[in-house]
């Protein structure tokens, strides 16, 4: 570095933490050596978090949220997706890039909470990052929630319809909790307005804090690995783990490559199947809003249908309240009950490496019922396919509730002593 | 820290009485911003009744209007669509409306005024959905051989009769609302005023 280049990082130096925080979280932020393809999904969440932002800055330009009738008998909000489509030079692209990355956001994050999950990286002493995590995937459902709203098609009416009509089944302040929430008697203009408010401003601020504090907790207890073993433990003279390498520029490097595949599965998705095969974007939301018809089949978007078959799986009243209440009971403990895991899990190792065949088994289950449930959520309702939710919730739960005593039982292989590198 | 600990406590009297203070007014400026959440005067004042002119329906047709942004339903109903009342009377949850779905008027077993004309809000009570007319009896209504015609609600299969009363053990716990209505004359309905005429 040129001695003016150096002069001018001392003058930043003295008044703003710059070199200090670039070593803190980049260059002398030691992870462990051995991560293997399952720790790309972080950075990806991030990369999608930008696209996201990026692209709906731009989308924001030209959509109107407004749900009366233009003078063609559409409503605006529908018409300037429509024209944002079509008549926005590059508009299509950014709408693609936008919707496409919703459906992203969650396959990444799926992937990463079940990074998680395979090598317990929610152990002591990392809950609060696991907390702040759960935290994010309630905020990111609340975001795309409302945000698919926001074309005005039949689904985007009718699911926030559904979705708002839960709360209403809540004793007592139910039915007012859900006029305050639509901010009228039906899922009107005014709803319209603010969840657009909520989609844009309130909930990413939300989003970007969680997301920050999510970072700092794991850069203060440093990252768990595919073997679970606390790399801090055994350190050099220095004080720098044995098996700590810089994050800049090791995984930064690898992280690009990461990238780089990611972005060539979204780009054939964002250009040659951006509906998704109807699983992104609903072919139903290609209808404007009809407060008077509900579509013959509506089904929430892919990456809420395992939450959803969980809700309609409950079918039964239960202590005086109605199966609806229960349902939602359910399908909101479905999504908390993550949170608890780091209390949960009372095995002696955190690594699925090192775990049993009873946990292995339970993982096993869990994830065909999670697709099962996911599957189902898209299908019109059977009295078969209920009763195979119904398993398959039961399952979901007993997963998480009966950890505590299988993941105790277990016949667990010992650890080693630093992690395994080949 | 060796300081001794003596607080002062009147400094320390005012510390606090300040912060509840403010503190209360903190927590009194979100007071407009939750009201700012509730529905506007103007989406209040949206509810003015709707009249319609029934005499065109045919026996056997239902026609939707649109009332305070919902759609209520006006079927007229056969001899046979009544007649079929007496069937699920056994099947549904609430066959004596006992539950105060519909003003006083209606609590009859054809939830009604007139028995042929029933007017009834086209939304599901599980979940808001607007359930889909299935008004074949038999097998050809895709409902099963025992089906004697009435609604299915698609996003979560609450079956009703053609009272709108809901089935036992589906996921709507009630029967469809039946709104305030009156007859104005023979064949005209006005729907959101209430008033047996």
């Amino acid at each position: 570095m040129t001695t003016k280049s150096q002069a001018l990082l001392n003058w930043i130096d003295e008044r703003f933490p710059l070199t200090s925080n670039w070593k803190a979280h980049l260059s002398e932020y030691y992870a462990p050596k051995n991560f293997n393809f399952w720790y790309f999904f972080g950075s990806l969440a991030l990369l999608v978090l930008v696209i996201q932002i990026v692209t709906g800055i731009f989308l924001v330009m030209h959509y109107k949220p407004d749900a009366s009738l233009n003078a063609a008998g559409v409503p605006v909000a529908f018409a300037s997706v429509e024209y944002i489509m079509r008549d926005v030079p590059g508009g299509w692209l950014i709408r693609y890039m936008h919707s496409t990355g919703a459906s992203a956001f969650f396959i990444v994050v799926y992937l990463h909470m079940f990074r998680g999950l395979l090598y317990g990286s929610y152990r002591k002493p990392r809950e609060l990052i696991w907390i702040f995590g759960t935290l994010i995937f309630l905020v990111l459902m609340a975001e795309a929630f409302m945000g698919y709203l926001l074309p005005w098609g039949q689904m985007s009416f009718w699911g926030a319809q559904v979705i708002v009509n839960l709360f209403s089944a809540i004793p007592l302040v139910g039915p007012d909790l859900s006029l305050v929430i639509r901010g009228d008697y039906v899922v009107s203009d005014a709803t319209l307005n603010r969840f657009f408010s909520f989609h844009v401003i309130a909930v990413p601020l939300v989003l970007i804090g969680l997301v920050v504090a999510h970072i700092l907790a794991l850069h203060e207890v440093g990252s768990n690995n595919p073997d679970g073993v606390e790399i801090k433990k055994k350190k050099d003279e220095n004080g720098i783990p044995l098996d700590g390498i810089p994050f800049h520029p090791y995984y930064s490097v690898k992280d690009i490559v990461g990238v780089v595949g990611f972005l060539f599965f979204f780009s054939a998705v964002v250009f040659f199947a951006p509906e998704g095969g109807g699983y992104f974007l609903e072919f139903n939301n290609f209808i404007p809003a009809d407060p008077l018809k509900t579509p013959p089949h509506i089904a929430p978007v892919w990456y809420f249908t395992p939450f959803y078959s969980i809700l309609r799986a409950v079918t039964y009243p239960l202590f005086g309240l109605d199966a609806k209440f229960w349902g939602v009971v359910a399908m909101g403990a479905s999504v908390v009950i993550i949170a608890f895991l780091p209390w949960l899990d009372r095995s002696p190792v955190k690594s699925i490496r090192y775990k049993g065949p009873v946990f292995k088994g339970a993982i096993a289950i869990f994830l065909v019922c999670f697709f099962i449930l996911g599957y189902l959520g898209v299908l019109p309702p059977t009295a078969g396919r209920t009763l195979v939710s119904q398993i398959c919730s039961v399952l979901y739960f007993a997963f998480f509730l009966l950890m505590p005593w299988y993941s105790k039982l277990d016949k667990c292989k010992p650890e080693p002593e630093r992690v395994t590198f080949k | 820290m060796s300081v001794d600990h003596k607080m002062d406590s009147s400094r320390r009297q005012l510390l606090v009485a300040t912060s509840a203070a403010g503190g209360v007014a903190a927590v009194a400026t979100a007071v407009p911003f939750v009201a700012s959440l509730t529905p506007s005067e103007r989406a209040k004042a949206a509810g003015a009744p709707v009249e319609v002119d029934v005499g065109k329906l045919a026996p056997g047709e239902m026609m939707t209007v649109e009332w305070r942004g919902k759609p209520v339903w006006i079927l007229r109903r056969t001899p046979e669509m009544l007649a079929s009342l007496d069937k699920t009377a056994d099947l549904v949850s609430d066959p004596e409306s006992q539950k105060p779905q519909q003003p006083e008027y209606a609590k009859n077993k054809f939830r009604s005024i007139k028995p042929e004309y029933l007017v009834t809000v086209g939304i599901c009570t599980h979940l808001g959905c607007s359930p889909s007319e299935k008004f074949k009896a038999g097998a050809e209504s895709g409902m099963g051989p025992d089906w004697v015609g009435g609604f299915l609600c698609p996003c979560h299969g609450s079956q009703f009769d053609l009272a709108g009363r809901v089935y036992k053990s589906m996921p709507a716990p009630d029967n469809l609302e039946v709104p305030p209505h009156k007859y104005l004359a023979d064949t005209t309905i006005i729907v959101g005023e209430d008033g047996k005429a």
